[in-house]
């Protein structure tokens, strides 16, 4: 039996979390799961805050995920990941890229952009295992500088009993030919940055 | 075939299966990819249509001639189309007609919240609502026979949260083939409502509405699921998703035939347990139908009436009415307060052709950010509308005093003018807009003899809603060119004879245009062009500051564009984001900002 996995994507309008959450659903469904995915991104075209909800399960009902009941919190902005820190369940994972994006609101107004120790701290009140991600570099390092998205589905994978190759093909299938190869390296880039560090974690217990 | 479709996908491509031979809409969100799907299937005339009012008469027509139409919207859309909708349900129709009005529960992006399942009631049209993409498929056959079969339109009500989720769907039919030839045949009593044929009309659809109420209690689509009975839970649209994830032991009773309301089917799943609970979104629709019944039911009690529900609303609230036993995990709490943390709202892009007028009208107009104090009579009043450009009511550009409804800018500025308000009044609206409704307030204030101004920002498309086409673009539904109307020769035409148009990235010109157009005692119109560079994806040489020249006074910061920040007390200019439309190099005083070499 399959077990259900609550992914909560987050990040900002234009930066690929809806392609990620999309892939994430299809990989869900082709490899027999019931899948249920949403967005709220109220008018994000214009630079708000996006969070996926995605949901792998043998019966899903809710779209939506229950706070408290999110097992992986991907942040694809840092800012974002500690704003919904708080749907973690006590034991989740949150998956963080290094990416800042920096409102408006904190250029002009009172409140300035946390940084990542302060960032941290609020996510660190939900859960333990949090992972920075220079999810920058790789994707560069891949030659896909926008591919910070499949960096981050490619460390996610680890955490997940899927084989890499049932998100490669749903990558390969789905993605315009000219970016295929470069995402997909991007992706085996990230799956390789995560186990690399949980096995440095699992040394270090 | 088993698919991951959105509720929007799965209604287009059931609409396309059930023989859709023509489909309208005007984009809104959430409404808009049901044309979009449509739009990229063969052998369906498709059309973005003026505004919704105009996309259901359309849609009327075409079903008089016999074929299937489809006519989607969102949910204030049908506000600007109950005239035809009620129209068209005094007729009836010939070819299947659905028209699917698609709600926004927490105004993700809205002007207002309403429930629309009243407006099948008031109609008396009958309604049908999915719970997931499968329950969206599969309903659009139904509709179009219930049409067909029933002389009536149909009304389909999806929400966000239906029309914006993926869920998986067996795909189990292809188009119809046997799609019936367009012909009128000739029928005053059916199509032309004089008091006399309205009369019998108005019968028909009494006797229509009493079959209905019997053909609704054996629909298929209505499930009962017996389990524990103690207690049975009512609900349609994702509130039944919502309700089988709290109440997980429960009976349940999903509705799809929303209105006529299966009366004889509540009854009896009401006879097999002990209480009766309603989970909706909005208003008590359902709740109020149960206990019209003569049933005890629990329902607005414990679910809020306002915003959309998530399980976590639906689990609070029946602990609270002791509906469910507090769950036994720890609830995770922080273990410190939450921290502040800097909003993140949607804002208008780098490069946008609204920001130099709203800065323009902003300074010109000597306005005062702080609300609640009167205005000086040397500030405008200016009256906004629906559009990207509403967005500019934010900080820092803070240039709005009113928005709520479609085309409605026009209008309000007459009416302050005629009040009597000393200020100059300036309205402002996009494109789209006004050829969606803009345009008849501008007839009203030149046959009225206003002296207001009205900007008309022109960025090319319809670009809230993800870059539709409308009439001023001449690019149709399918992508292809059509006839465009040209907005110039159109507003000079409704009798304004003060017309001018401006680069919308040239803050002088927009100026002297602003300050001559309000100056001037007749209705002026000044066009403020230029593309939305999300749409044209263009990008010229981005802009720097010069960090020797930069003296921190900020002023740049004032057009709230994202590529501009503070870095160590001068502002810097992100080269990425940038497009290169060098307005904030014009508001610079110090000459510090400057093309990139």
């Amino acid at each position: 039996m399959m077990k259900d996995v609550n992914v909560l994507m987050v990040g900002v309008g234009g930066y690929g979390v809806i392609l990620a959450s999309d892939g994430m659903a299809e990989v869900g469904m082709e490899n027999g799961y019931d899948v249920k995915k949403t967005d709220s991104l109220g008018m994000s075209q214009r630079g708000g805050s996006v969070v996926s909800h995605v949901r792998w399960g043998t019966q899903v009902f809710s779209p939506l995920i229950k706070k408290g009941e999110v097992d992986f919190l991907v942040g694809l902005e840092q800012l974002e990941a500690a704003r919904w820190a708080s749907f973690l369940k006590p034991d989740g994972v949150a998956i963080i890229a290094d990416v800042v994006v920096i409102p408006i609101s904190a250029v002009t107004g009172k409140i300035p952009y946390p940084g990542w120790d302060k960032s941290k701290g609020i996510i660190s009140q939900y859960t333990d295992e949090i992972y920075l991600v220079p999810a920058i570099r790789i994707a560069q390092e891949a030659d896909n500088p926008r591919a910070v998205n499949m960096v981050m589905l490619g460390f996610l994978s680890a955490f997940l009993e899927l084989e890499p190759k049932a998100w490669t093909d749903i990558m390969r299938r789905r993605l315009p030919p000219k970016f295929v190869e470069s995402s997909v390296d991007a992706f085996d880039r990230g799956l390789q940055e995560a186990n690399s560090v949980i096995e440095a974690r699992e040394i270090k217990k | 075939m088993k698919q991951l479709l959105s509720g929007n996908e799965a209604i287009a491509l059931g609409a396309y299966h059930a023989g859709v031979v023509v489909a309208t809409a005007y984009p809104g969100t959430p409404s808009t990819e049901i044309m979009e799907n449509i739009a990229r299937m063969d052998d369906v005339y498709t059309e973005w249509s003026t505004n919704e009012k105009v996309a259901l008469e359309v849609g009327i027509g075409a079903s008089y001639s016999g074929v299937r139409v489809l006519v989607s919207m969102k949910h204030v859309g049908l506000n600007v189309a109950a005239d035809p909708f009620f129209a068209v349900s005094t007729t009836g129709v010939v070819g299947g007609l659905v028209i699917v009005s698609c709600d926004d529960p927490g105004e993700h992006s809205s002007q207002g919240e309403q429930d629309n399942r009243h407006f099948a009631r008031i109609a008396k049209v009958p309604m049908l609502e999915p719970t997931n993409s499968q329950d969206a498929y599969d309903l659009m056959e139904w509709a179009f026979n219930i049409s067909e079969e029933f002389d009536t339109p149909v009304l389909l009500r999806s929400t966000t949260r239906i029309s914006h989720c993926k869920t998986v769907v067996d795909v189990k039919g292809e188009r119809k083939s046997d799609l019936r030839k367009p012909s009128f045949i000739r029928s005053p009593a059916k199509f032309v409502m004089v008091p006399s044929n309205a009369r019998v009309r108005r019968q028909a659809m009494e006797e229509r509405i009493t079959k209905l109420q019997a053909y609704v209690e054996d629909f298929p689509l209505n499930e009962m699921l017996l389990a524990d009975r103690k207690l049975g839970v009512i609900s349609d649209g994702v509130a039944y998703q919502y309700a089988r994830e709290v109440f997980k032991d429960a009976s349940h009773l999903k509705l799809a035939t929303i209105y006529p309301f299966p009366s004889n089917l509540i009854s009896r799943f009401a006879g097999e347990v002990e209480r009766v609970v309603v989970v909706e979104e909005l208003d008590p629709y359902l709740e109020d139908e149960v206990r019209r019944l003569g049933i005890a039911v629990t329902g607005k009690e414990f679910i809020p009436i306002i915003g959309e529900l998530d399980p976590e609303i639906v689990e609070r609230g029946a602990i609270q009415a002791g509906l469910l036993q507090k769950t036994s995990g720890p609830a995770p709490a922080p273990v410190s307060p939450a921290t502040q943390l800097p909003a993140r709202r949607p804002q208008l892009c780098a490069g946008c052709p609204h920001v130099a007028a709203e800065f323009v009208l902003r300074r010109l107009g000597f306005r005062s950010t702080s609300s609640g104090k009167e205005l000086k009579e040397d500030e405008f009043i200016v009256t906004g509308d629906i559009g990207c450009y509403t967005l500019g009511v934010y900080p820092p550009l803070a240039a709005l005093d009113t928005c709520a409804c479609m085309g409605a800018s026009i209008g309000k500025a007459l009416g302050l003018e005629k009040a009597g308000v000393p200020n100059k009044i300036v309205a402002v609206l996009g494109d789209s807009t006004f050829m969606h409704s803009g345009i008849t307030g501008l007839i009203d204030v030149v046959y009225n003899q206003g002296s207001n101004t009205i900007i008309i920002l022109d960025n090319g498309t319809t670009a809230m809603t993800g870059h539709q086409g409308h009439p001023g673009t001449g690019i149709s539904a399918k992508g292809a060119k059509t006839q465009a109307v040209e907005l110039e020769s159109l507003v000079k035409g409704c009798g304004v004879r003060d017309v001018t148009v401006v680069d919308a990235f040239d803050l002088k010109t927009i100026e002297s245009n602003i300050k001559q157009a309000v100056a001037n005692n007749e209705p002026s119109v000044i066009i403020v062009r230029g593309s939305c560079p999300l749409h044209t994806r263009a990008k010229s040489t981005p802009y720097k500051v010069d960090e020797d020249e930069c003296i921190g006074c900020f002023d740049c910061l004032d057009v709230g564009c994202p590529a501009i920040s503070i870095l160590e007390d001068e502002a810097v200019i992100d080269s990425e984001v940038c497009t290169g439309c060098g307005v904030c190099a014009q508001i610079c005083p110090q000459g510090a900002i400057s093309e990139s070499k």
